[in-house]
């Protein structure tokens, strides 16, 4: 079976910094993939080249038979790639059902009405439907900035830390309604994440990052038990944690 | 039904006026929708979360494309130079959009004021178009129907309400569709707008291209309305004027903007008349008070009570 995305040799530096030293990556259709490392590691750096925003220095992204490098986040959302951000960027005087309405015309539903009803009820997100975005706790924020991204038209789902910036105990919650949705879809997912319980729970394949080059690559079990993963991903992150 | 309504009633409130008000307040009605439509304009924009300081060029464009017509070419019809008011104004707006969609805020509202002033700079300059002076236009026909002398402002305010009242309905169909969501998505966040696959610089091209057209077709009707066209139409206190026009309204509906004008003009008519030294510095004073205690506009006294009705 052939990728959905693959990546070939990609560099990007920033100056100094090395952001992403020959990434060679490829994804299939079925397999959920969470990206980890270290801030600053390059999991947005990659992300950010994968959906347009940046520019390789140098490499090739090929999303199926297609290569995007060059193409602009307009032109990849159109092909089915679409992402949410670490901060939600939603419309904040808009409420909650405009916010999904106007994601499924951009997108080109068939249906925006009954598809904006349909990802209410799937990202439960009903009770909010007429709040405006911008007075919404942040969990609902993260699940807005979530079912916005995933429109009618996504075959490909990027999501940058959906858990990040809220409490402990609603993280879970939040993975397994925006999982859910996600199967419901029948989209392929990578997610950045930090917090290794929702790594080894949601993920069938992690790829460690540090300092721009991939550190580990295979099932959570074994990446996560990884002697470099543990010092350079897992245990600044329980460093972290703890400060 | 409603908007039918109202769209019906005041086109018949304006034809009466059109046939039996007094000449000085068809000239002041008419100088109220001439300002309305071009302030619509900005209501476009401002729900897209751009201000323009420089709508006076495209009044000035639409002003004096009307009045070349009469001036240099002879046609003395004031259909044609309504549309040609308009159709010289997206013309320059279709080409300066290209570059001004690409700015926004104070880089927007700045470099729309510099092209307004490039124009009024160049009118003071060609003596063959009057100077500072300006020049007179004479319209006689309307669509190749003549116009009884003495008649033709009362007939180009019965234009005027029309044009108004098809420029603010289109206006509104187009705000509250999809088109005026995006824009006010385009307002609120433009990288999830990319994100999401649409171009948020089209937005902005289009409702420029919009605003632009609007103002001319605004500066057409002003300058059958006077007689008359000069530099002034370009200057940037007339501009400013749209800005405050706008600002008094606030841009919850497309009636507001006519009702603004009309308080607009009111105030200064009656500021000329009776406090010739003081009427900027009680418009100011009103500024401020609009700007305190009804951010929204005027309109949101209409809102408000209509709530608690």
């Amino acid at each position: 079976m052939s990728a959905m995305l693959a990546t070939e040799a990609l560099q990007k530096k920033f100056d100094a910094v090395t952001a992403a030293a020959n990434i060679t990556l490829s994804f299939d259709a079925d397999t959920v993939v969470s990206l980890i490392g270290a801030n600053g590691a390059g999991k947005t750096t990659f992300l950010n080249m994968v959906t347009g925003y940046l520019k390789p220095d140098s490499g090739r992204i090929q999303f199926g038979e297609r290569d995007i490098v060059g193409l602009s986040p307009r032109e990849i959302t159109k092909l089915g790639i679409s992402r949410s951000f670490q901060i939600p960027q939603l419309f904040q005087t808009l409420d909650v059902r405009e916010n999904l309405l106007i994601a499924e015309r951009i997108a080109g539903a068939d249906n925006p009405a009954a598809a904006t009803e349909a990802a209410l009820a799937r990202f439960e997100l009903g009770p909010y439907a007429s709040r405006p975005a911008g007075l919404l706790p942040e969990g609902i924020r993260k699940l807005l900035d979530v079912a916005m991204a995933l429109s009618s038209r996504s075959k490909l789902l990027l999501l940058d830390e959906p858990t990040s910036g809220v409490s402990a105990d609603e993280k879970l919650a939040i993975m397994d309604v925006v999982m859910g949705a996600v199967w419901a879809a029948g989209v392929t997912v990578i997610f950045v994440e930090h917090d290794m319980d929702i790594v080894a729970r949601f993920a069938g394949r992690v790829v460690a990052f540090y300092d721009g080059a991939i550190i580990g690559d295979g099932p959570p079990e074994i990446v996560l038990r990884m002697d470099e993963v543990r010092r350079y991903v897992i245990g600044e992150e329980t460093a972290h944690a703890a400060a | 039904m409603k908007l039918a309504l109202a769209s019906v009633v005041s086109l018949a409130a304006l034809i009466g006026v059109s046939l039996f008000a007094p000449q000085w307040i068809v000239f002041m009605v008419m100088l109220v929708l001439a300002k309305g439509v071009v302030v619509l304009g900005l209501l476009v924009l401002m729900r897209t979360g751009l201000v323009s300081f420089g709508q006076g060029l495209y009044f000035g464009v639409g002003a004096y494309a009307a009045a070349l017509l009469s001036h240099h070419w002879h046609i003395s019809d004031a259909g044609v130079m309504l549309i040609a008011g308009a159709a010289a104004a997206a013309v320059v707006a279709a080409l300066l959009g290209v570059l001004l969609a690409g700015y926004r805020e104070i880089f927007f509202a700045m470099l729309s004021l510099a092209f307004s002033m490039i124009l009024y700079g160049l009118l003071v300059k060609s003596a063959a178009l009057g100077s500072t002076d300006g020049f007179n236009l004479h319209a006689r026909t309307f669509f190749g129907i003549a116009i009884a002398p003495g008649y033709e402002r009362r007939v180009f305010l019965a234009a005027g309400a029309v044009c108004a009242i098809v420029a603010a309905l289109l206006t509104h169909r187009l705000i509250s569709g999809y088109w005026g969501q995006l824009a006010t998505a385009v307002r609120d966040n433009e990288l999830r707008v990319s994100y999401l696959g649409a171009s948020p610089y089209r937005v902005v091209y289009i409702n420029y291209l919009i605003a632009g057209t609007l103002a001319g077709l605004g500066g057409a009707l002003a300058a059958l309305a006077v007689g008359h066209v000069d530099p002034e139409t370009a200057y940037w206190t007339t501009s400013g004027e749209f800005v405050f026009i706008a600002i008094l309204g606030g841009t919850q509906s497309v009636a507001a903007p006519f009702f603004a004008a009309a308080i607009f003009e009111v105030l200064r008519t009656l500021g000329n008349q009776y406090a010739p030294n003081v009427w900027q510095l009680s418009l100011g004073l009103g500024m401020l008070a609009i700007i305190m205690f009804l951010p929204g506009g005027l309109w949101t006294i209409a809102r408000k009570r209509r709530r608690s009705a």
